[in-house]
């Protein structure tokens, strides 16, 4: 195991992809906590389904795949969001909606296409072996902004999660938040989708703040072990891959999931469940 | 004596239809508004005209020249019960200071000792570090009575709540409305609230505004009382007995009738 971790610095895609999960992870979980709270959680899951959507529609028509994916992943972030504050589809069904849709369209034209190949797998189920320097520099720039998000408006995103109807009253602008956090939670799934895998992206946003929800009492405590945990959880993931030959999104959630069972375990049995 | 708040001939929209219309009345500083009437009748629309977060369709809601969006705190309705929220008290109350942040990031000792003060004047000061989510419903609405003073404690004028005894039992309906009767005596600060509770409503107000998706009455609990709209629902809510003092409106009204 030491020499398969040590292979990441001699192999180009290794470093890639432990550069591009960390960045996405720390994005996801600090995301994912404001995500979760707000009752949001599964935009994940139906972000990534339109992320597979679009990108099968890439390959099928040999255009890039993040010029159309990103666009498009956000538009589909914006609906979202607007489908829910409307009130007539509530938040749920409008993700069910448009991520059966996606995956449906994706579908549709890979068989109409190309067929089931490695890269339209790839898609599902995550590989690091797609993910190109474009993807690395896109991933830095997006963490950068999430951390400069997160540090500048922390109070003001506490307060449109914990009461939107205040936070509005008081001046902040939610509407203006709510979109660009919509956009930046976009970004995060198609770029952390080629790794991961459209089918297990989502877990990256909500495991780790599941988990830390089960101990913190405050929310600064949990956006910080939130991403914390993510870090560890991904490296552990990724170590775990490397050494075992086993997909790296699959090995990632596993770990994530082992964690925020031990939490769970950890709070019913100090009694504060 | 110059009105602090004038709502003229006001019609509000809701999802694109009118919600409520015919609006017309004023109230004075120190007054204590109580604004009733059932599930979309309007009242929380009326609400977020006066906070300015709904424009009116029609007429207008002048403030008082001297009175600045600040010097409003709110209550907002509470849909769900931040069951599980990480959050501690202080940062809660913390929150309510953001109105006067402008493009500052972050909380300054003073907002902090505002913060604390508040907590203290609705007697939750020793809950400060306490988890918000394991506070009882009447402790939690406490908080938030406190983070709406926080937004300008020294200088607060309106105090707006929006049905903040929804879900809490008689004992903490007792203590919040006394302690927001305080507020408006002691404090001088001008309250309004939205409620169901129409027998508690006439208690402690001094002005009622009665609302069906248009103005039904406005004015004083006794002609409230003395009102044909005013003996139905007080009727209909419990035999029209205070749940605060027991005594029964409704006797009374029906001796005036």
């Amino acid at each position: 195991m030491p020499e398969a971790i040590l292979d990441i610095f001699s192999y180009d895609f290794l470093a890639r992809g432990l550069l591009v999960g960390l960045m996405v992870s720390v994005c996801a979980a600090l995301l994912g906590v404001t995500l979760v709270l707000k009752r949001f959680a599964m935009i994940g899951d139906g972000l990534g389904h339109v992320g597979f959507g679009t990108l099968a529609v890439a390959t099928a028509f040999g255009w890039t795949p993040l010029a159309v994916s990103l666009p498009v992943t956000i538009l589909a972030a914006f609906f979202l969001l607007r489908l829910s504050e409307g009130g007539r589809i509530k938040g749920d069904a409008a993700i069910a909606l448009v991520s059966a849709s996606s995956l449906a369209i994706g579908i549709f034209v890979v068989s109409a296409t190309t067929g089931m190949n490695t890269e339209v797998d790839s898609y599902l189920f995550g590989s690091i072996l797609t993910l190109t320097r474009e993807d690395v520099v896109l991933s830095v720039c997006l963490c950068v902004v999430v951390l400069v998000l997160f540090v500048v408006f922390y109070n003001r995103i506490f307060a449109m999660t914990f009461d939107e109807s205040f936070a509005r009253a008081s001046g902040v602008p939610t509407g203006l938040y709510n979109s660009v956090l919509a956009a930046l939670v976009a970004v995060t799934i198609v770029i952390g989708m080629r790794m991961m895998g459209a089918l297990l992206i989502s877990s990256l946003i909500i495991f780790p703040a599941l988990a830390t929800m089960q101990l913190g009492r405050r929310y600064l405590t949990v956006t910080i072990w939130s991403a914390v945990l993510a870090v560890f959880s991904f490296l552990l993931g990724y170590a775990l891959a490397l050494a075992f030959g086993t997909p790296t999104g699959a090995s990632v959630v596993i770990i994530n999931l082992a964690v925020f069972l031990i939490l769970y375990l950890v709070t019913r049995v100090l009694g504060r469940g | 004596m110059t009105a602090l708040l004038t709502v003229h001939d006001a019609s509000f929209a809701y999802d694109g239809k009118i919600a409520v219309e015919g609006l017309d009345f004023a109230l004075a500083a120190g007054d204590y508004l109580c604004v009733i009437g059932e599930n979309g009748s309007g009242k929380s629309t009326l609400v977020g005209g006066i906070l300015g977060l709904k424009q009116p369709l029609c007429g207008s809601i002048v403030y008082e020249e001297s009175l600045k969006q600040s010097q409003i705190g709110y209550l907002p309705q509470q849909h769900f019960a931040h069951g599980g929220f990480p959050a501690s008290v202080l940062e809660v109350v913390l929150s309510g200071r953001l109105g006067h942040k402008g493009a500052v990031p972050f909380y300054t000792k003073q907002d902090r000792k505002l913060a604390r003060e508040a907590l203290e004047l609705v007697g939750a000061g020793a809950l400060e570090r306490h988890w918000f989510g394991g506070l009882s419903g009447g402790q939690r609405q406490r908080v938030l009575l406190a983070r709406a003073l926080s937004t300008a404690p020294d200088g607060l004028r309106l105090l707006i709540l929006d049905e903040p005894m929804n879900g809490l039992d008689p004992h903490a309906r007792a203590d919040l409305y006394a302690r927001i009767q305080r507020l408006n005596s002691e404090e001088h600060l001008t309250v309004i609230m939205v409620t169901h509770d129409v027998n508690t409503a006439v208690h402690f107000a001094n002005r009622i505004l009665l609302l069906d998706a248009c103005q039904l009455f406005y004015g004083t609990p006794d002609a409230f009382k003395e009102s044909e709209s005013g003996l139905d629902l007080m009727r209909d809510a419990c035999g029209g007995h205070c749940a605060i003092c027991g005594f029964s409106h409704f006797e009374e009204g029906h001796r005036h009738g």
